[in-house]
């Protein structure tokens, strides 16, 4: 009885946790464009999606950001979590402070303070504004991964590496990088999730036309959403769900083997 | 061992122009007018009544959304980190965090097609012959937008402490005479709440900040703080009202992450005497 109850608890949460998730994906079906009646189903829009330009422009646009700030965010924030992990104590609480603002900083006042500065300099807002923000507020997720991976390594290994006549390079390409690299993948997974589900603050540093998906869906909202965006969600969904499922699996066969060894 | 610093220097510049001067210039408009001349006007002005009360139901729905995602939320992690079969248990977790992985705004914009007039739950009470309510475009709505986006962030911190809870603390106290419900309110509970300090925070920032959600459930009647910031700097252009508006909201949110840093603090050390 008790196992019911707490098992009728969590699923009731669940239905309301997907309640709007199953709506979106059932109507991506629906043969009617109006929302509120049935017609039967169809797999037209999932046709016209890849012909409507509107909505292919803002996808290229998110997932264009997403993979370029991914990859400057982690090739820049490894190296400089590498430098400051070399600087005094002082010097660290100081950056590492500047570091966190765009963590704790409502996103609004992120994307609003970035305008303030394109603004100010006559800087035309667009994709490369955009992507700027995206790096900006990426950086931080990927230094707070990877730095507490630094402090885990052994002090010795360096001074070991050096005395060995290891040059910086060889250190960090030999020595350092193979010890952080589960912080640097976490910080890169961060940073790719933020950046594509991110809405405040690309609406406040894109312009010119250039939308993501986020963008163009707030801008659809109040007419209504057209079906081809239902299809292309109800894609991404099962794309997520499906690489999410096979982490899942994989990541419960690591532990069992690690388990028998 | 030094020249390694030299690879900290690219991302100082990088955040001397992206994150220190914009904030820069985030004050100095809130300070200036539109022709550029100092002045206090625009704090003024946002301390009269019509802004003080969009402040105040701002800080109220964000506190009133995270209380409900609090006791929502709370049982939900508990009964999950309850769960013996370890497969089970993860299995339940994805899916609270997944939908997180779902675009935000088409999530909140299929409430809109849930609660709207000729939307499925009025369709659906319109098949039993019920009345139909009017569900959209009001506080309720955006309260409902708020629980339901933030939800998550309130289960995972929470059932994270509560999984890596040492048992034997709850053992012990239950072989001295403590029955379930004692042994929770004084053992689990305030060993928790590092997790439930996390919650709260994750909730209260995002909701007190938001316009995305006043915007499509509220229909605009429900003016927020963050509404108020948007549509001054993106319609009205006042770039400088807008600026003032986001600095107190800063402002506010930073004292509240150091209230709320100490009391995770002393709390942590307390337990820890304690025990």
């Amino acid at each position: 009885m008790k196992k019911f109850l707490r098992n009728a608890y969590l699923y009731v949460l669940l239905l309301f946790l997907y309640a709007p998730i199953i709506v979106l994906m059932v109507y991506s079906f629906n043969a009617s464009k109006s929302r509120g009646v049935w017609e039967g189903f169809t797999f037209d829009w999932y046709a016209k999606l890849f012909a409507n330009t509107q909505i292919l422009s803002a996808l290229y646009n998110t997932l264009a950001v997403a993979l370029i700030a991914t990859i400057i965010s982690t090739i820049v924030g490894t190296l400089s979590a590498i430098g400051i992990h070399f600087y005094s104590k002082r010097r660290q609480s100081i950056l590492l402070n500047v570091n966190y603002v765009p963590v704790v900083n409502p996103d609004i006042v992120t994307g609003v303070s970035m305008m303030l500065l394109f603004a100010t300099f006559h800087i035309r807002q667009g994709f490369i504004t955009m992507l700027i923000a995206h790096i900006t507020f990426c950086i931080p997720y990927v230094l707070l991964s990877v730095l507490p991976k630094l402090r885990q390594m052994d002090k010795h290994t360096f001074e070991a590496a050096m005395d060995l006549g290891a040059r910086p390079a060889y250190m960090i390409r030999h020595v350092i990088l193979p010890e952080i690299k589960p912080g640097i993948v976490t910080g890169m997974l961060f940073a790719f999730t933020l950046s594509i589900d991110d809405f405040v603050i690309s609406f406040f540093t894109t312009g010119g036309g250039v939308n993501n998906l986020s963008i163009l869906v707030y801008s659809m909202a109040r007419r209504g959403i057209s079906p081809e965006m239902n299809a292309l969600s109800t894609i991404m969904i099962l794309t997520v769900s499906a690489l999410l499922i096979i982490i899942n699996l994989r990541g419960t066969k690591k532990t069992k083997v690690q388990g028998g060894n | 061992m030094k020249k390694m610093r030299v690879l900290g220097v690219p991302y100082i510049v990088w955040m001397i122009i992206f994150i220190c001067l914009p904030l820069i210039f985030l004050a100095i408009y809130s300070f200036t007018n539109r022709t550029g001349g100092f002045t206090f006007n625009n704090f003024k002005e946002f301390f009269s009544p019509i802004y003080i009360k969009i402040l105040l139901n701002s800080l109220y729905l964000a506190a009133i959304s995270t209380l409900i995602c609090f006791l929502l939320g709370y049982p939900a992690a508990y009964l999950i980190s309850r769960i013996h079969n370890e497969r089970k248990r993860n299995v339940i977790l994805l899916l609270f965090i997944m939908p997180m992985w779902m675009n935000f705004l088409l999530r909140t914009y299929s409430w809109m097609t849930l609660l709207g007039n000729n939307g499925l739950i009025n369709l659906l009470l319109q098949k039993l012959s019920l009345p139909p309510l009017n569900m959209l475009y009001n506080t309720s709505a955006v309260l409902l937008g708020m629980v339901y986006n933030f939800l998550p962030f309130m289960v995972y911190p929470i059932y994270s402490v509560l999984t890596k809870l040492n048992q034997s603390y709850r053992n012990a106290a239950q072989d001295l005479g403590a029955n379930n419900r004692t042994a929770f309110l004084k053992i689990t509970f305030p060993l928790s709440l590092p997790g439930v300090i996390t919650g709260i925070t994750m909730v209260f920032m995002p909701a007190v900040s938001t316009f995305v959600i006043p915007s499509l459930l509220g229909g605009g009647q429900n003016m927020l703080i963050g509404s108020l910031i948007e549509q001054q700097i993106l319609q009205a252009g006042n770039m400088n009202f807008g600026s003032a508006a986001s600095l107190i909201m800063m402002v506010i949110i930073f004292i509240m992450m150091r209230i709320m840093e100490t009391f995770d603090k002393t709390k942590k050390d307390k337990v820890e005497i304690n025990i």
